[in-house]
């Protein structure tokens, strides 16, 4: 099995990280230590100096290949959450995509190539607030919103354990 | 329209949990300590506190995994094509599994069909560095489900128009938390 879901860097066309950068990216995009001193504890795991580490982390947020270090969430376990989606025609796209991503439960809104052209994630905190919401959308937009929820997850790798001291 | 459940057995959060999800969500400190400087922002015990937590977070499936999250477009990943799928759903489960578990498939979900538009009840996200690659790899998910398939399409993302963190506000709310 695969340990790493996530795509690798292409060196291609990242050329300019480094063989270290690369290797934070390939070997830690899950698993990471929550020992005090984390980035210390990777360097000794991979051969390097907590500073090195810091700083070779740091210059990939800054370049844009890194978001952030830290814990995905899954959505619908911590509140209410559904993908959805809207069919609006091209002409008035941009005007409505704004009104949608104005709202602060919508995160991850796509224009994707289909008739279902505006997909995105709506999260509250919980069922009502979700219902709301999306009420609120079709309000405002005048346009339905296609509730596609997620009804099973098919992964081998949600379960690890947190590498304790 | 069939009115969906979306949770079924919500895990239970308290106040610390979603001050922790929202000073996590944004990334931790990039210091030598950062459990420890959260737990100070956060006037928790110490970075024990908020390791514990992180691991309840875990152990219940609120956190996923805690790790680098690159950003996959600027290394290069630049096409994101969502293949969706019409699978008898007497086999779904099986089918998704077994996609679930491939490499290239980043997200794999069974959702609602909305018929008779979206007959589809599939969904399996196809990372690539270009759309050949990503067909590529949805013709091999095709020759895995075989004659399960009735129907399928690609969906391509063109644009991003937002891509955040949670946010957290329950409606009636009057102040937010970003």
């Amino acid at each position: 099995m695969s340990n790493n879901r996530n795509p690798k860097p292409t060196p291609d066309l990242a050329p300019d990280l480094s063989a270290l950068q690369i290797r934070l990216i390939e070997e830690f995009q899950r698993d990471f230590p929550t020992t005090p001193r984390p980035f210390a504890t990777i360097a000794e795991k991979i051969g390097s100096d907590e500073e090195s580490v810091i700083t070779a982390i740091s210059d990939m947020k800054t370049k844009g290949y890194v978001d952030r270090v830290g814990a995905t969430y899954a959505t619908g376990r911590a509140g209410a959450s559904t993908l959805a989606a809207m069919e609006i025609p091209q002409d008035q796209l941009e005007k409505i995509a704004n009104l949608v991503s104005h709202f602060t439960e919508i995160n991850h809104n796509y224009e994707r190539e289909d008739k279902l052209n505006l997909w995105f994630v709506v999260t509250a905190a919980d069922q009502a607030s979700l219902n709301t919401t999306i009420h609120s959308i079709e309000a405002k937009t005048g346009f339905a919103v296609h509730r596609m929820p997620m009804i099973e997850h098919y992964r081998l790798d949600l379960g690890f354990a947190l590498q304790w001291n | 329209m069939k009115p969906f459940t979306d949770i079924i057995d919500l895990p239970v959060l308290d106040e610390i949990d979603h001050a922790l999800i929202r000073a996590t969500q944004t990334g931790l400190p990039l210091s030598s300590t950062p459990y420890g400087d959260i737990a100070l922002g956060m006037g928790l015990g110490g970075p024990d506190a908020v390791k514990q937590r992180l691991q309840r977070l875990l152990d219940i499936g609120v956190i996923r995994r805690i790790g680098i999250i690159p950003n996959h477009y600027r290394l290069g990943y630049h096409a994101n094509g969502m293949s969706v799928w019409d699978i008898p759903d007497d086999v779904v489960d099986t089918m998704g599994e077994m996609i679930g578990a491939l490499d290239f498939v980043s997200h794999c979900y069974r959702r609602p069909r909305h018929l008779p538009e979206w007959p589809f009840n599939l969904f399996a996200m196809v990372h690539g560095t270009s759309r050949e690659t990503v067909e590529t790899h949805v013709k091999d998910i095709h020759a895995l489900l075989g004659q399960n398939v009735r129907n399928h399409r690609i969906l391509y993302s063109s644009r991003i128009l937002k891509k955040t963190g949670l946010r957290w506000r329950k409606s009636g709310d009057k102040k937010c938390c970003d």
